[in-house]
């Protein structure tokens, strides 16, 4: 009986002597964010680009198209607004995308150069540094958005003060959401040649069959068809829950869509991983 | 000051093996990467994994570092299965890739810390362990470097003292030498020797380069998957009975039968 004791008191005291007790979560989230924050500042090409990207849409596409497109008043805006106000959340929805992306493109580049490795031989569940890879992303992303919010005040787009503190829930879950479906292409996908491939059947496919650009009564009138599948776009539902959100206001259907897109793609990105089950184990060869 | 002691220093005074491989095998479809592989490694034991190119080196290491799932067969570092206690093996292990797994545009100090985070160390446990670290390999100097401005021998080398940040008593190293000049290549050889000896640390050293397993070494021959020796380099030598390492290697592997092995 004492062995036994003294055997279990040596297994724990190896543990928390090894790093391996409960304040090793909260360390190793912070080395990864760190490192994700780190690595952000030294790429100032990739940080440019993501900015100039919405600030292109907004100051060129949304100008012209505003005598194109008529926005009546919907909720939650309360007037009639120009077309910049429109479109700036879907944009900043296509910041977060955008970044899920990169992220995901990061993880292939990690994997193929080996530090996805280094990241899989830490003793910590996988499932845990999965999701802390996850937020450091998440993190970035959100940086990136409130710089873009900053910047498109010049061009008029004015939520009320308070809207700029309610917004950040909906950037993390969205942010959380796009990023997870990042991780679930990068486990899931061998090989992405290039960020082209992502454009092409990613980023422009959800980007333009969602509410970013137009409101869905709009396209209800066009095609039915393609109204439905706006709708079950998780990319539209992060895109009205960061719009009410700037706005003070919280929409429901819209949160629990983003919500539940979130678990599926990380239960997914959970299972690709996993080198028993996954693709890992299938995918015919060591990388 | 009574201090408990690290796990690395029960496990070097520990009788369970330090890795012990038991009738592994592992395919891709319908490839055998792995044929019933099996050995055992003690603490202080240095062992070089010999192997060409596609003999199942990098599989293996896979598998022992739980990057892929090990289905048929047992692995168990300290006792620990791979399989189903994969924290505590996990903390134990030390790993040099083959490829870099270094972030160029980060300083030397960065990756360390970032490696130690991994390994849920604090950053106040890991900075003096860095330091020590990079003292023994002569990069203290460069600490705050990119590893962009160093050469290939010193990201190797920084590469071996970040496996070696949390105190593993196993370190895996794969093809750690490739690319390497003569020079870089002895220092590693001679520094992981002497870590062996004095720290009692367990150590597989996979390469295809015969020279690399000295006379005094212990080897483990894997030729298309399967084990074709494991001893001693004089007894394998003598068991083929030819005059060198290179002989009998050579000797073995025409004499085995042909399988499919896997890529490298």
């Amino acid at each position: 009986m004492s062995e036994a004791l003294s055997s279990i008191g040596e297994a724990d005291r190896l543990d928390r002597t090894a790093g391996l007790g409960p304040m090793r979560y909260p360390r190793c989230l912070g080395g990864i964010v760190r490192r994700e924050a780190l690595r952000w500042v030294h790429q100032r090409s990739r940080f440019v680009s993501a900015l100039v990207r919405p600030l292109v849409w907004l100051a060129i596409f949304a100008a012209g198209f505003r005598f194109v497109l008529g926005v009546s008043i919907i909720p939650p805006y309360e007037t009639y607004i120009p077309y910049e106000v429109y479109i700036a959340p879907g944009l900043v929805t296509m910041i977060l995308l955008f970044q899920g992306m990169q992220s995901s493109l990061s993880m292939v580049y990690d994997r193929e150069m080996g530090s996805m490795r280094l990241l899989m031989v830490s003793p910590l569940p996988r499932w845990f540094l999965l999701t802390a890879k996850l937020i450091a992303g998440v993190i970035v992303s959100i940086v990136q958005a409130y710089i873009f919010l900053a910047i498109a005040w010049f061009w008029e787009i004015e939520p009320p003060i308070w809207g700029y503190l309610t917004v950040l829930p909906a950037l993390a879950l969205a942010g959380l959401m796009l990023g997870a479906l990042g991780l679930v292409l990068s486990s899931f996908i061998r090989q992405l040649e290039n960020f082209a491939g992502v454009m092409n059947f990613v980023i422009f496919p959800m980007f333009f069959a969602s509410s970013a650009l137009y409101p869905l009564w709009h396209v209800k009138e066009a095609s039915l068809t393609l109204y439905w599948i706006c709708q079950l776009n998780p990319f539209s539902h992060a895109t009205e829950l960061i719009r009410f959100a700037l706005y003070g206001r919280f929409n429901l259907l819209s949160m629990g869509v983003v919500a539940l897109f979130l678990l599926i793609f990380m239960g997914l990105a959970v299972y690709g991983y996993d080198p028993g089950r996954g693709l890992i184990a299938r995918r015919g060869g060591p990388e | 000051m009574t201090m408990m002691p690290p796990p690395s220093t029960l496990d070097r005074v520990s009788s369970r093996p330090a890795l012990s491989v038991t009738e592994v095998s592992h395919g891709f479809g319908r490839r055998t990467a792995l044929d019933r592989v099996g050995f055992t490694i003690r603490p202080g034991d240095f062992t070089v994994l010999l192997g060409p190119n596609g003999a199942g080196k990098t599989t293996l290491f896979s598998l022992i570092t739980g990057l892929y799932h090990c289905g048929q067969g047992r692995i168990l570092v300290f006792g620990h299965d791979i399989s189903t206690e994969p924290s505590p093996a996990l903390a134990r292990i030390g790993v040099v890739f083959q490829q870099s797994t270094l972030d160029l545009d980060l300083t030397v100090d960065q990756n360390l810390f970032y490696h130690a985070a991994l390994q849920g160390m604090a950053r106040a446990t890991a900075a003096p362990r860095i330091a020590a670290e990079l003292d023994r390999i002569g990069l203290a100097a460069r600490r705050k470097d990119r590893v962009r401005l160093l050469s290939g021998g010193q990201r190797r080398r920084v590469e071996l003292a970040r496996a070696l940040i949390h105190q593993p008593t196993l370190l895996l190293l794969d093809e750690p030498t490739v690319g390497l000049d003569m020079e870089s290549r002895g220092f590693l050889l001679e520094h992981v020797r002497r870590l062996c000896g004095e720290q009692r640390l367990a150590v597989l050293w996979a390469t295809h380069l015969i020279d690399e397993a000295g006379v005094d070494a212990r080897a483990i021959i894997l030729h298309g998957g399967r084990v074709l020796a494991d001893g001693p380099v004089p007894t394998i030598i003598r068991d083929a009975g030819v005059p060198t390492l290179k002989a009998a290697f050579d000797r073995l592997v025409a004499a085995a039968p042909a399988v499919a092995g896997d890529r490298p």
